[in-house]
């Protein structure tokens, strides 16, 4: 039998290939991030990234518009398509087969932070080819990992609220009624130097704020930063929170109908 | 050594009790048939040597294994075509095996199992576009792709039609005959007598018959039915009666322990006359009649399938 690590790195390819063929998850880690990177340069075409620096606008909120991308892909995206296979039965399928459900389950993982790195990617080179977004190229090992850090904090997240969703046609609802409003306050779309300090306290509770804060200030020419420590204690708290929740609720039997749901406690994972 | 071993074995969810003492054994290369009606325990049953689901008392061994501590070793030896269970539907036919057969240590080659379960015109078609039929036929593609020496089936064939049907009993057939140890729950009556050496009938978390679908409940012994309908303007009471007789309207039917004799008697009365006895046949309890009065209760809307 193969080992349980080529058997994950093979899941990481064969869901990168099922996600290429459902265009509406393409849709929303790919063109969504970067029509808000088009209309935001629209809206403050013209702008320097604080008074009289000369540099462009874009070096501030491009960032912020990948690390959104990046959570997309491994929170969004991972706990919707994870509840609804699992309501599909996909998940008890694997689960009977000699595939070790780690193996699995990290294949899916892996696939939708791999995706949401290249959804990063493609950000960056839009900003720096249209919008003359300078990559910080010294400080480009803490930008990896900052978003590697906010990618599994997110990750965890994801499993977590997939398990936390009574069936798949909820996790829609709840992922994005969950992150959008995070996104509002935590500077993806506009900066937040005009919200009351209340508001912004509240923000930096959460895992999203200090992800973008931390990956726009080393794109900051201005700046000079220091080591992101208290930005990632914050997302390593969250990612262990997101594992707890998940080692709890996450299962692999489908929850579509409510009679079985009732008859019994399905396993824990 | 049996392939199959469960004494005792208890399940309830809740204050519902799914099954109430389950004693089986399947030895190697037999097709054992449960039968039951909705919500007797066939599935718990199932799940449980599978390993999915914990019993709550009991002894199970699977393949020498306990079930749920199994792990991938007891997984490459066994194959599970699931009551309901979802697949990628974004992947082709063809995908699909190939990416579980990396799963296996000795898969059978996707080309050889699709053509088996007669997929080779959807070989290229992505899942999502199959019809229900075709859908059960990759289950079952994707059941015995490891080739197991134990295989699952659990309603294996509904929503075929009639064809499809034929060809998956021919190829469980098929699978039986190379060593393949099968134990499968059904709801047609015709395929476990079709299939299976042994059926076991569930009722309400218990076994209350088992044995060959053929003698079954004293099948084979049990008393004969003559059925066919009086000939105009001749009286009952002249048909030669070697059993007891009842008629209604002009359905004749009589009830025999000597079934050869009582018809040769018959026919004989009725050559005599020149009468064609019209509608006539000789029949013993069915498979269905048998398992009706096993398992002797209303329909249950209620239930449901565990």
């Amino acid at each position: 039998m193969r080992p349980g690590w080529r058997l994950l790195v093979g899941q990481i390819g064969w869901e990168w290939r099922i996600f290429w063929r459902i265009p509406i998850s393409a849709f929303f880690t790919f063109v969504f991030p970067l029509m808000l990177l088009v209309l935001l340069n629209l809206l403050f075409s013209g702008s320097t990234f604080g008074e009289g620096t000369g540099v462009a606008f874009a070096q501030g909120f491009t960032p912020a518009i990948a690390v959104f991308a990046l959570v997309t892909s491994c929170y969004t995206s991972l706990a919707i398509g994870t509840a609804i296979s699992r309501d599909e039965g996909v998940l008890k399928r694997a689960w009977g087969t000699p595939l070790p459900r780690w193996a699995y389950l990290g294949g899916r993982i892996g696939a939708t932070v791999v995706i949401g790195l290249f959804s990063v990617a493609v950000m960056f080179v839009v900003g720096v080819v249209f919008y003359d977004v300078v990559i910080p190229w010294g400080r480009v090992p803490v930008i990896v990992l900052l978003l590697v850090v906010g990618a599994a904090c997110f990750s965890a997240l994801g499993v977590a609220v997939a398990g936390l969703t009574p069936n798949g046609q909820a996790a829609p609802a709840i992922a994005n009624a969950t992150l959008l409003p995070l996104a509002f306050i935590s500077g993806v779309f506009f900066p937040l130097s005009f919200a009351p300090a209340w508001l912004s306290t509240i923000a930096s509770i959460f895992p999203l704020r200090p992800m973008v804060e931390s990956v726009s200030e080393q794109f900051n020419p201005a700046a000079t930063p220091v080591f992101p420590w208290p930005e990632i204690g914050v997302m390593v708290a969250w990612g262990v929170l997101g594992v707890l929740l998940a080692a709890r609720f996450f299962t692999w039997e489908p929850r579509a109908g409510g009679a079985r749901r009732r008859r019994g406690a399905p396993e824990a994972a | 050594m049996a392939v199959v071993e469960v004494r005792g074995l208890k399940k309830s969810y809740g204050d519902v009790v799914a099954l109430g003492g389950i004693n089986l054994e399947v030895a190697p290369g037999e097709v054992v048939a449960m039968l039951g009606p909705n919500g007797a325990g066939k599935t718990t049953t199932i799940e449980i040597l599978e390993g999915f689901r914990t019993p709550d008392a009991g002894a199970v061994t699977v393949l020498g294994s306990e079930p749920v501590a199994g792990g991938r070793s007891f997984r490459d030896r066994i194959g599970i075509v699931l009551q309901s269970s979802g697949i990628e539907g974004a992947l082709t036919v063809e995908e699909s095996l190939t990416m579980y057969s990396r799963y296996y240590s000795a898969p059978r080659p996707p080309d050889e199992v699709i053509e088996l379960v007669g997929l080779g015109e959807k070989r290229g078609g992505r899942v999502a576009t199959l019809s229900g039929g075709q859908r059960r036929r990759l289950d079952l593609a994707l059941g015995i792709l490891g080739a197991p020496e134990l295989l699952f089936l659990d309603e294996p064939t509904t929503g075929f039609d009639p064809v499809a049907r034929r060809h998956a009993w021919e190829l469980i057939d098929q699978l039986s005959k190379t060593g393949t140890t099968i134990l499968l729950t059904t709801h047609y009556l015709e395929e476990a007598q079709r299939l299976a050496d042994r059926v076991v009938v569930i009722d309400r978390g218990v076994i209350v018959a088992q044995g060959d679908p053929a003698t079954l409940g004293g099948r084979d012994t049990a008393r004969a039915v003559i059925v066919f309908r009086l000939p105009e303007g001749v009286s009952v009471d002249g048909i030669p009666n070697a059993g007891s007789i009842e008629v209604s309207d002009r359905t004749v039917t009589l009830t025999t322990d000597q079934p050869t004799a009582a018809l040769h008697e018959l026919t004989r009365w009725a050559l005599e006359r020149g009468r064609e006895l019209e509608g006539l046949e000789v029949k013993r309890p069915t498979l269905e009649d048998v398992y009706l009065r096993l398992v002797d209760r209303q329909p249950d809307g209620e239930s449901v399938e565990t």
